[in-house]
C-alpha cells in the first residue's frame, strides 16, 4: 500500500517536468536530428536528401574554420578563466578587508546579456584603439583576445564562486596537520587544498568549456565574426565560432537550412563527447574526504 | 489535502497547455507580419480602423529592425501563420516561393498601374507585389550649398561634385560646415555604401551586359568609379576616415539635419525624419543623383526601386486568404489606407495614390520629365547578400583606415560575389 502511494507521488512529482522536458528538449532534439538530413524551409516540409548536407557542411572552409578557432579559443579561454578566478578565490579567502564587497563587485558582470556586454566592449575596445589609429575588427587578433577578454570578465566571478566554495570545504584539519608537519605555504597548496577541491575544479573546467563552445551572443555582438579574409576560392570569417557560422548558415538560401542543421548536429556530438571526456578525466581525480 | 494539491497541479500542467489553442470564426482573419518597426503605428492604427469597420480582426506584429527572416521563419511554422508577408527580393522569393499565393486575377492586383516592381514566379505567377517605390541619391542641403556660393545645377557630372565638394572643404573653417556627412561603417550605417553605393557600379555594368538576372560572376568594370565616389565622401566629410568604424547611421543623419554638411546620401525614407526631428525646411532639402564619373551620367535620375513587396500566405486557410486580399484592396482604394501610404511610403503605383509631401519624389518626377534615365535597384541581385555586403564593408573600412588597399575591395566585389553565389 506505501509503495504504491509512493509510486502515484512519484508519477505525478514527475510528470510535470518530465512533458516539459519531452516538449522543450526530446521532440525537438529528433525533430532536428531528422531535419539534418532534409531539405526544407519550415519543419513541416521537409524533404529527406540523405546525407548531402553533411557532405556540404563539412566541405565548407568556413566550418571547419570555426571549429579550429573555435578551439583554439577554448583552449585559452579554459586556462586563462580558471586559472584567474581560482587566484581571486584564494585571494578572497584570506580574511582581507572588504572580502564580501570584491566578492560581489567580481561576480556582477555575470549579471549582464552577454548582446549587451558585446556592444559594450565593443565600444571600449574601438575608444582604446582609435588611440593607436585602428580598430577592433581591423585584425582577426584583436578579434581573438577582445573576445577574451570580454569572456574572463564576464565569467570569473561566476568560477570564483564555486572556487570560493571550494576552498571553504577543505577540511580544517588536514590544513592543520600539514602545518604541523611542516609543510610549506606551496606544497600546502598543491598537496592538500587543490586535491580537495577536484569536485569544483571539475565543474568550473566543465562550464567554462562547453561555454566557450558554445558561445554565440558575445560573439555575434562583438565581431559578428569580421574581418573575412579570402582564402583561394572561399571566403573566411576570421573571429567567427562555431555556433555562430552555424547560426549564419541557416540564413543563406533556400537550401541552406538543412546544412545548417546538419552542422548543429555535429556541433551537439562535438561538444556532448568533450564534456563527458572531460568529466571523466577530472572526475577520476577527485578524492574522498 | 496531498490529493487536492496533486490534483491542482495537474489541472494547472493541463490548463497551461490548452489555452495555447485557440478557436478561430468562419470571417476569416489577416496576419500581417511587418518589417519596418518606423511604421509600426500606422499599421497598427489602420489594422484597428479596418476591425472597426468590417469586423474581420486585422493583427500586426512587427519584427524586431534586421530580424525579419528570423521572425518569419518562426512566425510561418505557427498554426496561426502571417497570412501577409514581405518578399523583398528574389533571392527571398527562392526560399519562400511555395508559401506565396498567386495573385494575379485579384482585385488587389488589377489596382496596379505598374508591374515594374513585382516578383513573378517560373511560370509567370504574380507572387510578390511592390507595393510602393523609393529614391536614393545624395541628399542635398540647398541653402547651405547656397552659402557656400553654388547652385544645385551647377552639379550636373562627377566632376562638378568634386571640384564643389574639395572647396567646401578647404573653406570648411570659415564656412562652418563639412562637405559630406559622415559615411559610417557602423553596422547601422554601411548597408548605404556597401548596398546602395555598390549599385551605381553594379547599375553601369549590367547596363552594358544587358544582364537582367541574378548573374553567377561579375567584372567590376566600374569599381574605379566606386572608388573615387568612396574617396570624394571619406576626405570630404564631417569626419577622419580613421574614426569611420564605429561612425553610425544615426550620427550622419544628425550631422545632416544640424547643418554640419552639405551632402548625405540616402533615401527618400528620410524626409519625414528630417522634417519632424530636426525641423528641416522642405524647401531647403533636394535629392541628387550618385554621380561617379561614368560618361553620359548627367543624364542620370535618382535610384529608383522597392524592397517593399507583400506576398499572401498560399498555405493560410481560404477564409483567412479572401480576407488578406479583402484587406489588401481596401488599403489601396480606400481614402484611410491610400493616405497613409502616401505618408509613410510615399507614392505608391496603385490607381487611387495620394499625392504625397515628399519632395524627394517631386525631385523624381521632374527628372523623369526631363527625360533621364532611371537607376534601378539591381543591388537586389546580391546573392546571399547579408555574406557578400559584411566582406565589402570590411575591405572598404580596411582601405578607408590605411590597414589595406583598395584590391581588397576588388577581391570582396567581385570574388565575393562569385563565392556567394556559389553558397547560397
Amino acid at each position: 500500500m506505501m509503495r504504491n502511494k509512493r509510486k502515484i507521488s512519484f508519477v505525478i512529482f514527475a510528470l510535470p517536468t518530465f512533458v516539459a522536458f519531452c516538449i522543450g528538449f526530446l521532440y525537438p532534439f529528433i525533430q532536428g536530428l531528422y531535419l539534418s538530413f532534409c531539405h526544407f524551409v519550415l519543419p513541416g516540409d521537409a524533404q529527406w536528401v540523405g546525407l548531402k548536407n553533411y557532405v556540404s557542411a563539412l566541405q565548407d572552409p568556413n566550418f571547419l574554420y570555426a571549429f579550429g578557432f573555435t578551439t583554439l579559443f577554448a583552449v585559452v579561454s579554459v586556462l586563462t578563466i580558471n586559472l584567474l578566478a581560482f587566484g581571486v578565490a584564494y585571494a578572497l579567502t584570506r580574511g582581507i578587508k572588504g572580502e564580501g564587497i570584491f566578492r560581489t563587485v567580481f561576480f556582477m558582470p555575470n549579471l549582464i546579456g552577454g548582446i549587451v556586454l558585446g556592444y559594450i566592449w565593443a565600444l571600449i575596445f574601438d575608444g582604446v584603439l582609435s588611440y593607436f589609429n585602428t580598430y577592433l575588427l581591423a585584425k582577426t587578433a584583436y578579434g581573438f583576445w577582445g573576445l577574451l577578454i570580454l569572456m574572463c570578465w564576464q565569467q570569473i566571478g561566476y568560477m570564483m564562486i564555486i572556487y570560493i566554495a571550494g576552498l571553504q570545504s577543505v577540511p580544517e584539519g588536514m590544513l592543520e596537520a600539514a602545518r604541523i608537519d611542516g609543510a610549506g605555504k606551496w606544497q600546502t597548496l598543491l598537496r592538500v587544498t587543490l586535491p580537495n577541491m577536484m569536485p569544483s575544479i571539475t565543474i568550473c573546467v566543465f562550464l567554462t568549456m562547453t561555454n566557450s563552445f558554445k558561445l554565440f551572443d558575445q560573439n555575434l555582438a562583438l565581431t559578428g565574426g569580421m574581418p573575412s579574409a579570402f582564402t583561394e576560392g572561399g571566403i573566411i570569417n576570421t573571429t567567427e565560432m562555431l555556433a555562430l557560422n552555424i547560426y549564419k548558415t541557416f540564413y543563406v538560401g533556400a537550401l541552406s537550412r538543412g546544412v545548417a542543421q546538419a552542422k548543429a548536429v555535429l556541433f551537439f556530438v562535438l561538444v556532448a563527447v568533450l564534456a563527458l571526456l572531460q568529466l571523466r578525466y577530472t572526475g577520476k581525480k577527485e578524492v574522498q574526504q | 489535502m496531498k490529493k487536492i494539491v496533486a490534483m491542482f497541479m495537474i489541472l494547472i500542467l493541463t490548463v497551461g497547455m490548452l489555452t495555447g489553442c485557440g478557436g478561430g470564426d468562419d470571417k476569416g482573419a489577416v496576419y500581417y507580419l511587418n518589417f519596418k518597426p518606423e511604421a509600426d503605428g500606422e499599421w497598427q492604427e489602420l489594422a484597428r480602423k479596418y476591425t472597426e469597420l468590417t469586423g474581420v480582426e486585422v493583427k500586426v506584429i512587427t519584427a524586431a529592425s534586421g530580424n525579419y527572416a528570423e521572425t518569419l521563419t518562426a512566425e510561418m511554422g505557427k498554426s496561426a501563420a502571417p497570412t501577409l508577408f514581405q518578399c523583398s527580393r528574389q533571392s527571398e522569393l527562392d526560399v519562400w516561393e511555395d508559401y506565396c499565393y498567386d495573385l494575379s486575377n485579384t482585385a488587389f492586383a488589377r489596382e496596379l498601374t505598374s508591374n515594374d516592381f513585382n516578383l513573378y514566379g517560373k511560370n509567370g505567377e504574380l507572387f510578390c507585389v511592390g507595393y510602393c517605390y523609393e529614391a536614393f541619391g545624395i541628399i542635398t542641403n540647398k541653402e547651405l550649398l547656397e552659402e557656400a556660393g553654388y547652385e544645385v545645377e551647377d552639379i550636373q557630372n562627377f566632376a562638378d561634385l568634386k571640384r564643389i565638394a574639395e572647396d567646401i572643404t578647404k573653406r570648411s573653417k570659415e564656412l562652418g560646415f563639412a562637405a559630406f556627412t559622415s559615411s559610417g561603417l557602423d553596422a547601422s550605417s554601411e548597408w548605404r555604401f556597401s548596398g546602395h553605393l555598390a549599385n551605381m557600379p553594379l547599375f553601369y555594368e549590367f547596363r552594358d551586359n544587358g544582364v537582367t538576372q541574378q548573374p553567377e560572376a561579375i567584372t567590376g568594370a566600374y569599381l574605379d568609379n566606386y572608388k573615387q565616389i568612396w574617396d570624394l565622401y571619406i576626405q570630404n566629410a564631417t569626419c577622419k576616415p580613421s574614426e569611420l568604424a564605429t561612425k553610425t547611421g544615426d550620427e550622419a543623419e544628425a550631422e545632416f539635419g544640424r547643418e554640419e554638411a552639405v551632402f548625405y546620401q540616402n533615401g527618400s525614407w528620410e524626409y519625414s525624419r528630417l522634417v519632424e526631428i530636426y525641423d528641416m525646411d522642405p524647401e531647403d532639402l533636394t535629392m541628387i543623383p550618385i554621380y561617379c564619373g561614368v560618361p553620359g551620367e548627367e543624364n542620370a535620375g535618382l535610384c529608383y526601386g522597392t524592397e517593399n513587396r507583400f506576398a499572401v500566405n498560399k498555405k493560410a486557410s481560404q477564409e483567412d486568404i479572401d480576407a488578406t486580399l479583402d484587406f489588401l484592396y481596401w488599403l489601396v482604394t480606400s481614402d484611410e489606407g491610400t493616405t497613409m501610404l502616401a505618408e509613410e511610403f510615399g507614392p505608391i503605383p496603385f490607381e487611387n495614390a495620394k499625392e504625397t509631401e515628399n519632395v524627394f519624389f517631386a525631385d523624381t518626377n521632374n527628372m523623369l520629365h526631363d527625360g533621364k534615365y532611371l537607376v534601378g535597384w539591381v543591388f537586389s541581385h546580391t546573392p546571399n547578400v547579408a555574406a557578400w555586403r559584411a566582406a565589402v564593408t570590411s575591405a572598404l573600412l580596411q582601405y578607408s583606415t590605411g590597414n589595406g588597399s583598395w584590391e581588397d575591395v576588388e577581391t570582396a566585389f567581385v570574388d565575393g560575389w562569385a563565392i556567394q553565389y556559389r553558397a547560397q
